[in-house]
């Protein structure tokens, strides 16, 4: 923290990065694991020993062995095979709820933010609304009405979550609405849109950063909630929440890694999300570390 | 005396337009989004004529202002509908319920309460201790846990390698008798019938799913503790009453937590509605039965009423909590006065 050092070459950015994993090494173990989750979301299913979905019935519930390092399922399928494909749906449906909660939260909150009035207090309302629901129990009744598919779980997800980026965004634009810079840019000749787009939003670029990745956390256990209560995603495919649904059945008869291993994954990805958050945090705000 | 109630008054006016909120998005999802309902309504066997009966049964054929209209009325009657896997309505289903999930709740969060306040405590005055990086862990991790993992790694450890558990199957084994229905609390009723077998039998079925409850909302309100005591304990008034000499216990307790409460209960808002939330997923886990896996059965079952109707339920029950956290601010710190919103 003290040794801070006073020549600043090259990108200052990225010797601050370099300056906060040195610091934190738990945040460069988190970026780590970050890029293993993005390999086996991209790879995964070419990297895997066995084909995810095949069944065989002769060696079905077996301990975790040589053969199948994470155990086999009541249908013979190999867990570990398992696990790593469901990386992918995991981390898209998390990916896609949290870019369009991003994107339609930046519009609405930039937007209240800079104008202000009845547009603000009634977007303020309709947040509220939305947040005076138990959210997880809102994702429920949405994707119950919107039919039961996975499209329906991103959609549930994205809205639950957009109150969080809109607010942060308010936030921001509104304290610079009248900043020198905001005014400056507006007497040179630039509108009311190109002003609030390219002037003002980016400066709540980096809150919103931290904000997703703390929220992508949240958005794979919400999916893999409403999975686990048998919404959404099929039951062939392999998905975490799924997974653990079906491994809960055999929990009490002792096969414990049939639940077990995709709970963990679950639990490291949300990890990973929530130590990256902290990590970008530091990174972008060092007066709000803990 | 006046100046004192009308606060109160302006937050009870307040949440007006939140119910009325909360009725227009579960409106709007049981009737205005695409898919027929009337279709999901009239069943899988449903021919083209059932179908266009229920539709008129339900005022489907009418606009939407005056549909809205029919549902707020029979919402003020305490018509939920009736839900098509029990064949009762659907109010009735989710009281007899409500208590079962309440228990749980609570019992929850008096138990988190209790370990995260003092560990959130602690963790501030011996700050950088081995009990302060433990709040950390405890906090990181507590955020990370899936409460449906968490509750069956419990289930294995606690069930079947160490046998202390009962097995994860409801409120009470079949061996008691169900206690006397006061408040629908077992451990209450059980408490009130004198009944001590009932009582140990009911809280050892709800140690469990109480403990995965409550180690989900350890982290925040930890969290939230540390933070509120760090600034209290850096403010001046405490400085001030160290210099005069005040016992140290006295200033911990008596100046420092007493401020720190205030954002803690802010907190506890909050958490109410991830609890109510990993409610649902805890109950499946443990077959509880609450409103939670009412609702989840109904998911299942596509019936529609009975989870619309247990939407609305949980959005009511969490603006209610939220009222009643607010209004517990004039009681903790008196120069809270609403209107300032």
């Amino acid at each position: 923290m003290t040794d801070i050092t006073p020549r600043q070459t090259g990108n200052g950015m990225l010797t601050h990065l370099g300056h906060v994993m040195r610091e934190n090494p738990v945040t460069a173990l988190s970026f780590g694991l970050f890029s293993c989750f993005v390999l086996q979301a991209f790879f995964g299913q070419w990297l895997v020993p066995y084909d995810p979905l095949a069944t065989n019935s002769a060696r079905a519930l077996e301990a975790p062995s040589a053969d199948h390092w994470f155990g086999t399922d009541q249908l013979g399928r190999d867990v570990f095979s398992r696990v790593i494909v469901a990386t992918r749906l995991d981390l898209t449906i998390s990916v896609l709820a949290v870019a369009i909660s991003f994107v339609i939260g930046s519009v609405l909150g930039a937007v209240a933010g800079y104008w202000g009035g009845w547009l603000d207090s009634v977007l303020n309302r309709i947040l509220d609304t939305i947040m005076a629901f138990p959210l997880f129990v809102l994702a429920m009744g949405i994707v119950a009405a919107l039919g039961n598919t996975v499209e329906n779980i991103i959609y549930a997800t994205a809205i639950i979550n957009i109150p969080f980026y809109a607010r942060v965004v308010r936030a921001e634009v509104n304290i610079r609405r009248e900043a020198g810079f905001a005014l400056a840019a507006r007497l040179s000749g630039n509108g009311h849109m190109r002003t609030l787009a390219f002037h003002i939003f980016p400066n709540a670029l980096p809150p919103m950063m931290v904000q997703v990745s703390l929220n992508m956390g949240w958005a794979i256990l919400n999916a893999a909630g409403l999975s686990f209560v048998g919404l959404g995603v099929r039951p062939p495919t392999p998905e975490w929440g799924i997974m653990v649904a079906e491994g809960a059945n055999f929990i009490i008869s002792g096969h414990w890694w049939v639940a077990l291993f995709p709970g963990l994954w679950l639990m490291l990805a949300v990890f990973t999300f929530n130590l990256m958050g902290d990590g970008l945090r530091d990174l972008v705000d060092p007066r709000r570390r803990t | 005396m006046a100046t004192r109630w009308l606060p109160i008054l302006w937050r009870l006016v307040q949440t007006i337009p939140v119910v009325i909120g909360v009725v227009i998005i579960s409106f709007v999802l049981t009737r205005a989004l695409p898919g027929d309902p009337a279709v999901q309504f009239a069943g899988q066997m449903a021919t083209a004529e059932s179908i266009e009966q229920v539709r008129v049964a339900l005022g489907l054929d009418k606009s939407l202002p005056q549909q809205f209209l029919i549902y707020c009325k029979a919402l003020l009657q305490g018509d939920l509908g009736q839900s098509i896997a029990t064949g009762r309505p659907v109010l009735t289903d989710l009281a007899t319920r409500l208590p079962a999930s309440l228990e749980l709740t609570l019992t929850a969060l008096i138990l988190s309460c209790l370990i995260a306040i003092p560990l959130g405590v602690l963790a501030a005055v011996r700050q950088g201790s081995w009990i302060d990086h433990l709040c950390r862990v405890l906090v990181t991790a507590g955020v990370s846990l899936p409460t449906f993992f968490t509750g069956i790694l419990l289930i294995y450890v606690f069930y079947y390698l160490l046998g202390w558990a009962p097995s994860p199957l409801g409120r009470l084994d079949f061996i008691y008798f169900d206690p006397p229905r006061v408040t629908g609390f077992f451990l209450i009723d059980a408490a009130l019938d004198g009944d001590l077998r009932t009582f140990t039998g009911a809280a050892k079925q709800l140690a469990l799913p109480a403990i995965t409850l409550a180690l989900f909302t350890l982290a925040p309100i930890a969290r939230m503790t540390r933070a509120a005591m760090l600034t209290a304990l850096s403010s001046d008034y405490i400085r001030t009453a160290r210099a005069a000499g005040l016992p140290p216990r006295k200033v911990l307790f008596g100046y420092a937590l007493r401020n720190a409460l205030l954002p803690v209960v802010t907190t506890l808002g909050m958490v109410f509605s991830f609890v109510l939330g990993a409610n649902v997923l805890v109950e499946k886990v443990f077959a509880w039965p609450g409103i939670g896996s009412y609702a989840v059965e109904a998911l299942v079952q596509s019936d529609y009423a009975a989870v619309q109707g247990f939407v609305l339920a949980m959005a009511l029950l969490f603006v209610l909590i939220n009222l009643i956290i607010d209004l517990s601010y004039t009681l903790i710190d008196p120069r809270i006065g609403f209107s300032s919103k």
